[in-house]
């Protein structure tokens, strides 16, 4: 039997994010969860490859004890088994500290035969952690996968260069990183629900991935946040009033004025 | 975790990248960037170049860009990109060289190979930085990138850790000429590194015309998560084609699957510079909009008021997209009808 792991991130949902008026930051309260968009696509990539062979599928987290509601949502589509790495002590990780986290996880549960993640994380947005991962479990990578094919112990992959694409061979164990495009993610059914809803979850710290404490979270990151800013713009910002048509017809003539149209 | 000290560590890298021989333009931006940074370091610039049949052109012109040394490292193994394999070699020179910062391009090869160099090296790497500069009392790089939601950068340092890794997007730094001379070195690259789990069987180059002509268009027409339905893009595409300009998205809309990967604009996509940008649904996120650059006029459509985005609009519209693109489309129609070709 394969196993095959997938790693998923929660993130803000975008469409509950309101900003303030006065800052443009974002406003925290009533931003709702999801399970990060591209990770659905992991987890979908996982589930088309256990409908054509014997695999099971182990889903895992790092994250606050609520990000348990994300692996019962991938359990729900299909997944097998979920994990949630939960510790104070993992909060403030950069990407290195998060691999280490993961990978600790991923050797506890048994050996993988192939490791499947989003391409990047709609919050973190730096395709980071999946090719890091990778060099902890000792196993090849392929980033920016379009298209998976599992024959016997091969992989093989379709990736976007940008300048088109490579075919990719790997065998097993693997790590592959997925975009959007590689496929649709299914929707979860009745009996998944079911069974996600009473599923066991276990909840892992650092104590019980054998992590030091100088290797999780902010303490184990080598990258600070030094301070953030806001860039003020010079802009004209004219809004145009009235309806569509008075819109369309105040914009045009800018345009126009402007020889831009 | 393995020790890397700061003692010792010198010089800045900026890794090039080449496509069948010929250097990518990222790659003299890179190579300019870490002249500048080296310069207020006082120290060397070095441009690194794997690959296979490098011309003599290609290290002259990353002498001419600013490197006083060039790492040519050729290998038939390194004809192909394997993951691995590029990162091996290049965290291998890295151990050997001991640079204090390394540059690397964030196209998709980057991307792939420096989270496996940062990891193996245990430091740390910023992806997609927007500006990069040094703090003159201890030598530290400051990493400016854009942050998650609303209009909001963050500075990132690596104080400790060595070397400072970072990504940088394309069309980001611009590529200075210099009077330089610099020297070629061809470091030896052992067996060991060359090993890898990967096969390239196949390099398929498409010619993205689609993906060139939004990064030069004059005029860009951006949809973003307001625009609601998937059919709006008809009416995009239309509005683009009737102002001879292209559509480029937000992570929203590439997410969604509703336009390719490539279409992205912001930090981990392209970055566009039109004379007219007219964007739809877009709620004006840092991590997009940084992709937006020595834009003339930028057209706002979306129905949130508070929207970021139009703190950086010329011209604004509060209105429903539904409402304002069939009608904009219209008009848009009859006046270049009217114009004279």
């Amino acid at each position: 039997m394969l196993n095959i792991a997938v790693c998923i991130k929660q993130v803000p949902d975008a469409r509950t994010v309101r900003f303030d008026k006065e800052t443009g930051m974002m406003i925290r309260e009533g931003v709702e969860t999801i399970i990060n968009p591209v990770d659905l696509n992991a987890l979908e990539a996982a589930l088309a490859i256990k409908d054509g062979h014997d695999a099971r599928i182990h889903v895992l987290t790092m994250g606050p004890p609520s990000a348990d509601k994300a692996l019962r949502d991938a359990l729900s589509m299909g997944a097998d088994q979920a994990y949630l790495l939960s510790d104070r002590a993992f909060a403030g990780a950069d990407t290195l500290a998060t691999t280490r986290v993961l990978a600790a996880a991923l050797k506890k549960i048994g050996q993988m035969d192939m490791v499947v993640c989003g391409n990047q994380s709609v919050d973190g947005d730096t395709a980071q952690v999946g090719p890091g991962l990778a060099v902890r479990l000792e196993m090849p990578s392929v980033a920016y996968v379009n298209a998976l094919e599992l024959t016997a112990d091969t992989l093989k992959c379709i990736r976007m260069t940008g300048h088109g694409h490579d075919t990719v061979l790997m065998k097993t164990p693997c790590l592959v990183t997925v975009i959007p495009s590689i496929n649709t993610p299914r929707m979860p059914s009745l009996k998944g629900k079911m069974k996600a809803k009473s599923a066991g979850i276990p909840v892992w710290t650092a104590n019980d991935l054998g992590l030091s404490m100088n290797d999780i979270g902010l303490a184990g990151s080598p990258t600070r946040v030094l301070n953030t800013f806001v860039r003020s713009f010079e802009a004209r910002r004219e809004r145009l009033e009235g309806d569509a048509d008075a819109q369309v017809a105040a914009l045009c003539e800018r345009l126009v004025a402007a020889g831009v149209l | 975790m393995r020790d890397i000290s700061k003692e010792g560590w010198r010089g800045v890298w900026a890794v090039a990248e080449c496509h069948e021989g010929c250097l990518m333009p990222v790659s003299l931006e890179l190579v300019s960037k870490a002249r500048e940074l080296a310069d207020k370091l006082q120290t060397e610039a070095t441009a690194v170049v794997f690959g296979h049949g490098i011309s003599g052109a290609v290290c002259d012109t990353l002498m001419e860009y600013g490197a006083h040394v060039v790492q040519l490292v050729e290998h038939e193994a390194l004809a192909v990109f394997r993951d691995d394999v590029f990162a091996r070699v290049l965290t291998g020179l890295i151990l050997s060289k001991r640079p204090e910062i390394v540059l690397a391009p964030a196209t998709y090869t980057g991307k792939a190979y420096m989270p496996r160099v940062q990891t193996m090296l245990e430091t740390g790497l910023t992806a997609g930085c927007l500006e990069l500069d040094i703090r003159s009392d201890d030598r530290v790089l400051i990493q400016t990138r854009a942050a998650w939601g609303g209009n909001l950068f963050v500075n990132i340092v690596c104080p400790d850790a060595r070397p400072q890794l970072v990504t940088v997007s394309p069309n980001v730094m611009i590529a200075r000429r210099v009077v330089a001379e610099g020297r070629v070195e061809r470091p030896e690259v052992p067996f060991e590194w060359l090993k890898s789990g990967m096969e390239v069987t196949e390099s398929v180059h498409e010619k993205q015309d689609e993906a060139v002509r939004l990064t030069k268009a004059d005029v860009v027409v951006v949809a973003g998560r307001g625009i609601e339905k998937r059919e709006n893009l008809k009416l995009l595409q239309e509005l683009a084609d009737a102002l001879g300009g292209a559509v480029g998205a937000t992570r929203a809309i590439t997410d969604l699957g509703w336009l390719p990967e490539y279409t992205q604009i912001g930090q981990t996509g392209v970055t566009v510079s039109p004379r007219l940008c007219i964007t739809f649904g877009v709620s004006g996120a840092v991590q997009h909009t940084v992709g937006l650059r020595n834009i003339d006029i930028l057209v706002a459509v979306n129905k949130d008021p508070a929207a970021p985005i139009f703190e950086m609009a010329t011209y604004g519209i509060v209105a429903d997209v539904n409402k304002i693109l069939p009608v904009l489309l219209e008009q848009v129609k009859k006046i270049r009808c009217k114009s004279p070709a």
